[in-house]
């Protein structure tokens, strides 16, 4: 487990692009393929806004990984916001608390390798997304 | 430290009576600063007003740059660096237009003339101090407003509305598709939509990079609209990345027509007319 980090405040919208931008160019640099770099792109896309509309901004770190076999990137979202709730519910296709589709967070889920998040009412989330080269 | 009204008019005095002098020096220390970017006739001319305007100022009593007598003043600072902005001069460029007032007048008070010392000059150099603090401020909002100019003009520029065949306007979308954004597209489509008559839209999504929920979302919104006005519309430019990073998203894009290209697109919208005219207007000519 090595590699740079780069990090990135999310504190509004053009953050929420730069940081897309990033997440692109590095994944280029570890060889992601074509589907998984703009799988991961989408995914960083839909949880930066997550941070910044209902974490009330945060920061975003972005890293190359390695293990055994494969590099990847892993992307840590954090934010002091008000936190979730009913997790099961907020992971829940359709559910949304603001006026989007009720996708971001269930469809990212669903574009990475690795999903962890860690949340509490009134502490704020922490989402650590991992994709691993094939 | 603020200075005090009997410091004002002296400094108003010492303007007046060192006019000359002050200019032409002030104006040397500032064409330094701009390296010959600006004539000096020019700079001189504004230099010149400046002096006057701090003469006005200070005669008619103004103590602090927010004062009532120091208005005029805060409009000439304004204009000066918003031209300097303009014309594309740094901060620190435009800040030294005022700064250097001050070293003119340390070598005119060096130059014998005892008009009270370092009290008066410490007093005064505090008051152009803020006068170029101004000068800064005005500065800034006017590169601001520049760059949002420029991002507006941008905007304009890259969200066209083509027609494509009688009957038929695209839209190719290019770069990220952020609120501001969308809200441009469906305006212009829809007024197209009006103004052509056309019964079909194409929004072209090849220069995308990314479509995420937020993406789908105005498109999806762009759509509804259109066919609320009559209209149908085909989304096109759909890459293999792009559909599958959709169907893993879980987007439903409905019962609206989708295809790889524009021109499966355009196929697509003639096929269906049988190629016939379709533009309402055509058939009534």
């Amino acid at each position: 487990m090595s590699g740079e980090s780069q990090r990135l405040p999310v504190s509004t919208d053009q953050d929420v692009v730069r940081v897309r931008q990033l997440v692109r160019t590095l994944s280029v640099a570890v060889k992601l393929s074509l589907v998984d770099q703009t799988k991961l792109v989408t995914a960083a896309s839909e949880l930066a806004r997550n941070t910044l509309v209902y974490g009330g901004g945060g920061e975003v770190v972005v890293a190359r990984v390695q293990n055994e076999r494969r590099a990847g990137i892993r992307i840590v979202f954090a934010d002091q916001g008000p936190g979730i709730a009913d997790l099961e519910l907020a992971l829940t296709d359709g559910y949304t608390t603001g006026g989007g589709l009720g996708l971001g967070l269930s469809g990212a889920r669903r574009l990475v390798d690795e999903f962890e998040i860690d949340t509490e009412p009134g502490k704020g989330t922490t989402i650590t997304v991992t994709k691993w080269c094939r | 430290m603020p200075l005090s009204s009997d410091e004002a008019s002296r400094f108003a005095d010492l303007l007046k009576e060192h006019g000359e002098s002050l200019t032409t020096r002030w104006t040397e220390l500032v064409a330094n600063g701009l390296r010959g970017r600006l004539s000096s006739t020019e700079l001189r001319r504004q230099i010149e007003e400046l002096r006057k305007g701090f003469e006005q100022a200070l005669r008619a009593g103004s103590v602090h740059l927010t004062d009532e007598a120091s208005a005029e003043l805060r409009a000439q600072l304004s204009e000066l660096s918003g031209h300097r902005a303009r014309q594309g001069f740094n901060a620190t460029e435009t800040a030294i237009s005022v700064y250097a007032l001050k070293d003119a007048v340390l070598e005119v008070l060096d130059n014998g003339t005892d008009n009270g010392g370092l009290r008066d000059y410490v007093a005064f150099s505090s008051f152009v101090d803020r006068a170029a603090l101004f000068t800064f401020d005005s500065y800034v909002q006017v590169r601001e407003a520049l760059i949002a100019d420029q991002a507006e003009q941008l905007l304009e520029l890259s969200t066209p509305v083509v027609k494509l065949w009688e009957g038929v306007v695209a839209v190719p979308l290019v770069g990220t598709l952020d609120s501001a954004r969308a809200q441009v597209v469906m305006e212009r489509l829809l007024q197209t939509l009006v103004d052509t008559g056309s019964p079909y839209a194409i929004i072209d999504i090849t220069g995308v990079p990314a479509v995420d929920t937020q993406v789908a979302q105005h498109i999806l919104k762009t759509v509804v609209a259109a066919r609320l006005m009559g209209a149908d519309c085909i989304i096109s430019g759909i890459r293999p990345q792009i559909a599958q990073t959709i169907v893993a998203l879980g987007i439903e894009f409905g019962d609206i027509a989708t295809k790889a290209s524009l021109a499966d697109a355009l196929r697509y919208v003639l096929g269906k007319t049988g190629n016939r005219s379709l533009s309402g207007k055509r058939t009534e000519r």
